[in-house]
């Protein structure tokens, strides 16, 4: 902690400004949260992670221009932390998932026969109004649910896309991955996301 | 003729890219005849609002507290 803040300098430091910036800070240590908890599944670990990882951040954060960049930074940061949780906590599988982008298709190819048509049990339904789902408490229970049941390596990319907002080269960039894997990964996530979500909520969550 | 995997492909693609004249109109002739695919296409516009929804975090308190409680009853 430095007692003084110079306001003057906000320009040079925009890393460390943002870091001044209580609200700022408090928006983006949740999504950390929501990220480390997405990869631990264990709250104090996630925690610790999110910790250790702003940490690291605030030693070097002058050298970050744009919020985004910094964002990125962070998030880089986070990755590894949550590496090491899992290394100690000896789940390599979950490591190599967490690091790794796998090929994995088995579980997408059963939703498509052999020529790459619906199988009937799994062709999308009419949804209804999104919005008035928005409105229900529940749904949000069960799109977090969703969230979390996503592998690995596709809740990241999905969550860096859509959730913290890096576009494209970003992402290819931090994760080393060409524009069309991150597509195809996307296209998974997605798969997987509106399949679950028309289970668990518009086919027969409603009821419950 | 799109298979219905080729055909969600083009409508998550269309979530990170301006689609091409050609990929726009297999997807439209795919679509006008799969009702499938059709709801697949517009479901993607309600992952991608419930998605900003989520990350508004207005639901916040919500979720965290009733996340493990719905895994349960989803068991």
């Amino acid at each position: 902690m430095t007692g003084s803040t110079s306001q003057a300098k906000d320009k040079q430091l925009d890393g460390a400004s943002q870091l001044n910036d209580t609200n700022y800070l408090e928006t983006l240590r949740q999504q950390m949260l929501k990220f480390a908890n997405l990869q631990i599944s264990d709250t104090h670990l996630a925690e610790d992670a999110v910790q250790e990882a702003l940490i690291g951040a605030m030693k070097k954060a002058d050298s970050f221009g744009g919020r985004s960049a910094f964002k990125t930074w962070v998030f880089a940061i986070l990755k590894n932390k949550i590496a090491d949780v899992l290394r100690k906590r000896q789940r390599l599988a979950e490591v190599s998932e967490l690091m790794r982008s796998d090929e994995d298709d088995e579980a997408l190819s059963s939703l498509f026969d052999k020529k790459g048509h619906w199988n009937p049990e799994d062709r999308p339904n009419r949804w209804g109004d999104p919005e008035d789902s928005f409105k229900q408490q529940q749904f949000w229970v069960v799109f977090e649910t969703c969230l979390n049941n996503l592998p690995g390596n596709q809740a990241k990319v999905f969550m860096m896309r859509e959730y913290i907002g890096l576009d494209t080269d970003e992402i290819c960039k931090e994760e080393d991955l060409s524009v069309s894997n991150l597509h195809v990964i996307l296209h998974r996530a997605r798969l997987k996301l509106q399949k679950c979500l028309e289970i668990k909520w518009y086919d027969g969550g409603k009821h419950a | 003729m799109l298979s219905c995997h080729q055909a969600t492909r083009l409508a998550s693609d269309a979530q990170e890219r301006p689609l091409t004249f050609k990929e726009k109109v297999s997807l439209k002739i795919h679509t006008m005849m799969c009702s499938g695919c059709r709801n697949f296409e517009s479901s993607m516009n309600t992952l991608r609002k419930a998605m900003q929804g989520f990350a508004s975090g207005d639901h916040k308190d919500i979720t965290n507290n009733n996340t493990k409680k719905t895994m349960k009853k989803h068991e």
